[in-house]
């Protein structure tokens, strides 16, 4: 498999900016979460569109409200989106998440509430969310390189098994694919804690091991320092890591790191939420180690499919962004099968090597692209957790 | 391989390694194998361990660096015995 993996295709969206995308949403988007029930009313009227409620977008200010703007924006310029419909409570902010989305060049209108009701509203807004629903179900997939595509990664519910067998899957699939041009993602900035020192040296540049440094230590001084009560013991590792066999946060973070492979360098830090923009290639993104906050952060930088190493089972999926999981844990595949796209128990039976593991993850994200629904998707797994970074004004 | 490891260490630098099967008791002479270049070797089990969880490959006394992956992964706390079960009872980060 490895010779040709330059010449693998997948058959998906192009979208106007030349990006592809996977998946075809038409997106119902609040600005804030008081639109939340606009959204779901639209989406309710009109089949085939999907609203995402959230909990935020009012009296931000700062470095938060740009998170949240880029987040919103973010989401709706992902290559799966097919054509977004924008409502907010009132039309200035509004207008700017239209037009960041607009930039890409796909469908987008936007529609405020005040002056108008939620009745009226619903009613504008469903008949142009009806026009996308019929623009978008006519356009054409058309054949694109499997390494066009931007996959991100971050594991979950982790233990033993995520460093020996589901991690390392993931690191030998970037280190096949990378060097054919695709964009890769990794983050966690808590979850390095203890391979910092290894995460540095996997820079491909002074500079991006600098960025990264700089972002890992204003994680500590800012977020831990500033907020912990004891040490981070209750939490980093979780109860459940611990449950599976995770001692310390050390052992943790160096499970993580598997992630990268052995070979791949990431090329930038970023900020979270952020769009790479050095080109193709592994990027490290600034970004919350819970699941939800995670995946969210890296769609709305423009990641069209998350890969999911899990040890105990972590369910997590995104409204937008198919989540692949993959598990190495008997135990895991006993009890909870219904989850897990990616069986690599094989690994550590020593049936199967972490090169055909990888080979059958990469079988996976082509089949994930092809239209195949992950274990998350068939479930209805739709988490979307935005990321605050302070408290409202 | 033909016969399926109990317990897999990453690295020969380790001092211990993981325990890969359900169920796995006390006195069981487990088939443990090195990842990094599929080498094996025996080792008994001390106790019942669950899978994912830790197992001592030589004593290791209170105030030695737990190694995995090759790398530091925290102290030991107490003493340990060969084939012993290692985790938040005996081994601690070394960062608080």
């Amino acid at each position: 498999m490895t010779s040709d993996l330059s010449k693998l295709t997948i058959n998906a969206w192009r979208r106007e900016n030349g990006r592809v995308g996977v998946r075809n949403h038409v997106l119902i988007l609040p600005v804030d979460d008081i639109s939340n029930a606009a959204c779901e009313a639209v989406a309710n009227n009109v089949k085939g569109t999907m609203a995402i409620p959230h909990a935020y977008g009012r009296l931000q200010f700062g470095e938060d409200l740009d998170l949240h703007f880029r987040t919103i924006i973010g989401i709706g310029a992902n290559p799966n989106v097919a054509a977004v419909v924008v409502i907010g409570i009132e039309p200035d902010w509004t207008k700017k998440i239209v037009d960041g989305i607009a930039a890409t060049g796909k469908p987008v209108e936007g529609f405020s509430i005040e002056q108008k009701g939620d009745f009226e509203t619903i009613r504008q807004a469903g008949w142009k969310a009806k026009e996308y629903v019929h623009w978008a179900t006519e356009l054409q997939k058309e054949e694109c390189g499997l390494s066009e595509l931007w996959v991100s990664t971050k594991c979950g519910e982790s233990d033993t098994t995520t460093g020996l067998s589901s991690c390392p899957t993931v690191g030998n699939m970037y280190d096949k694919l990378l060097p054919h041009g695709l964009y890769g993602c990794f983050g966690e900035t808590s979850e390095i804690t203890g391979a910092e020192h290894i995460c540095e040296k996997r820079a491909a540049t002074p500079e991006a091991a600098a960025k990264f440094k700089k972002i890992w230590t204003a994680y500590q001084d800012d977020v831990i320092f500033a907020h912990q009560t004891d040490d981070l013991s209750d939490s980093q590792p979780t109860k459940g890591n611990i449950l599976g066999g995770l001692t310390t946060i050390e052992e943790k973070a160096l499970g993580n790191l598997e992630k990268i492979g052995r070979t791949s360098q990431y090329i930038d830090a970023m900020g979270p939420a952020e769009t790479p923009s050095k080109g193709p290639g592994l990027y490290f993104m600034d970004s919350s180690s819970a699941a939800a906050e995670c995946v969210t952060l890296m769609a709305a930088g423009g990641y069209v499919i998350h890969t999911f190493p899990t040890g105990q089972g972590n369910v997590v999926g995104n409204p937008i962004v198919p989540v692949i999981k993959i598990s190495g844990n008997p135990r895991t595949l006993r009890t909870m099968s219904e989850h897990i796209d990616v069986d690599v128990t094989g690994v550590l039976t020593r049936k199967m090597t972490i090169d055909q593991a990888g080979d059958t993850l990469i079988d996976m994200i082509r089949r994930t692209a092809n239209g195949r629904n992950t274990a998350a998707e068939a479930l209805g797994h739709r988490e979307f957790s935005m990321t605050k970074l302070y408290r409202s004004a | 391989m033909s016969e399926i490891p109990q317990l897999l260490v990453h690295d020969h630098d380790d001092n211990v390694g993981v325990v890969v099967v359900e169920g796995l008791k006390a006195g069981t002479d487990m088939l443990v194998c090195v990842t990094h270049d599929n080498s094996t070797f025996r080792l008994t089990s001390n106790m019942d361990v669950p899978i994912g969880h830790k197992v001592a490959l030589k004593d290791l006394k209170a105030g030695d660096t737990a190694m995995k992956y090759g790398e530091d992964i925290g102290k030991i706390i107490a003493d340990i015995k060969k084939g012993d079960h290692v985790h938040t009872h005996n081994c601690k980060t070394k960062r608080w």
